[in-house]
């Protein structure tokens, strides 16, 4: 059957994305009705804060006799990492200040890394919203069948669902490392990350390794002193790819 | 868990995404900086992989993830669907998990 339109393929994986996130929102609900929070609660959570591993952490704390400060601290942590993203969005989400406040509330992992990987500014913010707006549904509706009792499921580790994440990163890395100064900064951030598990707060790991982009950057300059070319070039790395 | 906590949770987090978003609107990033801001996503997600396979709150740990990371690699590598990458690699953990 011949299909008028053709979905691309990043607004299917968002979609995709979105819906295994949302049974990991099932564990969300669980979790944080078990640390005592109510059903109105954890629903509020996944709505207003929509940053799945802040929520997790809050429950973990709190479920584990911790004070509501110190859990809301390790989240705030946990979420800094967004305010990276936001970063590295900037010129992609068009629209005034109203319109892009808006979209805020849905950068996350998913959303940020599936934006990334598009080139063209519509594909990007297409892959965006589709990977946004997703996560979103399906993680609240996740949340509320949890926290409403719902563990039909299981636990998605059962499943290995936890390990499909970091494969899906590595699809989504791809086209940030075809660059060498691209994979040194991916191997800087790789490693500084698992470095800093052991050394640091949950959380504060994948907000240290932001700094792998640093040796992304020597590498560029120490490539570029290599070539011998004038340091004074102000050149995009685009400019390469012109003939 | 009271509910101020969950306004200044939800507020503090939202706080971090629209500042990041809009922080280049007063002043836009110099090439340069563009160029360095286009290193994050490569370094974070390099973490990301890493961290969510081999970290167990705050130790490392080497288990049936690894393996699903493994096998999600490669048909990454072979060029397999999203979909496909995400089943082998959780398929490949929960068998290993059994097993195990």
């Amino acid at each position: 059957m011949a299909r008028p339109t053709k979905i691309p393929s990043y607004v299917r994986d968002g979609v995709i994305l979105g819906a295994a996130v949302g049974l990991f929102g099932i564990t969300f609900g669980v979790l944080a009705v078990a640390a005592g929070l109510n059903v109105a609660q954890a629903s509020a959570m996944s709505l207003l804060v929509f940053t799945g591993a802040s929520q997790f952490a809050v429950v973990g704390v709190i479920g584990a006799g911790g004070s509501p400060v110190s859990a809301v601290a390790s989240a705030l942590l946990l979420a800094s990492r967004n305010g990276i993203y936001g970063l590295a969005l900037h010129g992609r989400l068009s629209g005034g200040v109203a319109k892009r406040l808006f979209a805020a509330q849905f950068i996350i992992d998913e959303s940020t890394a599936l934006a990334l990987g598009q080139d063209d500014p519509k594909a990007s913010r297409a892959a965006f919203w589709a990977a946004g707006l997703s996560v979103f549904v399906f993680w609240n509706l996740g949340t509320l069948l949890g926290a409403m009792g719902g563990t039909v499921l299981g636990d998605p580790e059962t499943w290995g669902l936890d390990a499909a994440f970091p494969a899906g990163f590595i699809v989504l890395a791809a086209p940030h490392v075809r660059s060498s100064e691209g994979r040194v900064a991916a191997l800087a951030g790789a490693v500084i990350g698992l470095a800093a598990v052991p050394l640091l707060p949950v959380g504060a790991p994948i907000l240290v390794a932001s700094l792998g982009a640093l040796a992304g950057l020597g590498y560029r300059y120490w490539t570029r002193n290599q070539s011998g070319e004038v340091a004074l070039d102000e050149g995009h790395p685009s400019d390469e790819d012109n003939p | 868990m009271s509910w101020g906590a969950i306004l200044i949770l939800a507020a503090g987090s939202y706080a971090f995404k629209a500042l990041g978003l809009l922080a280049f609107d007063a002043k836009p990033p110099s090439p340069e900086l563009l160029s360095t801001i286009r290193l994050l996503p490569p370094a974070v997600l390099g973490a990301l992989i890493m961290v969510q396979t081999f970290a167990t709150d705050d130790s490392l740990v080497l288990d049936a993830r690894a393996v699903g990371l493994a096998a999600g690699a490669v048909a990454a590598w072979r060029k397999a669907p999203f979909i496909v990458v995400l089943v082998v690699a959780a398929a490949a953990t929960a068998l290993t998990r059994a097993l195990l």
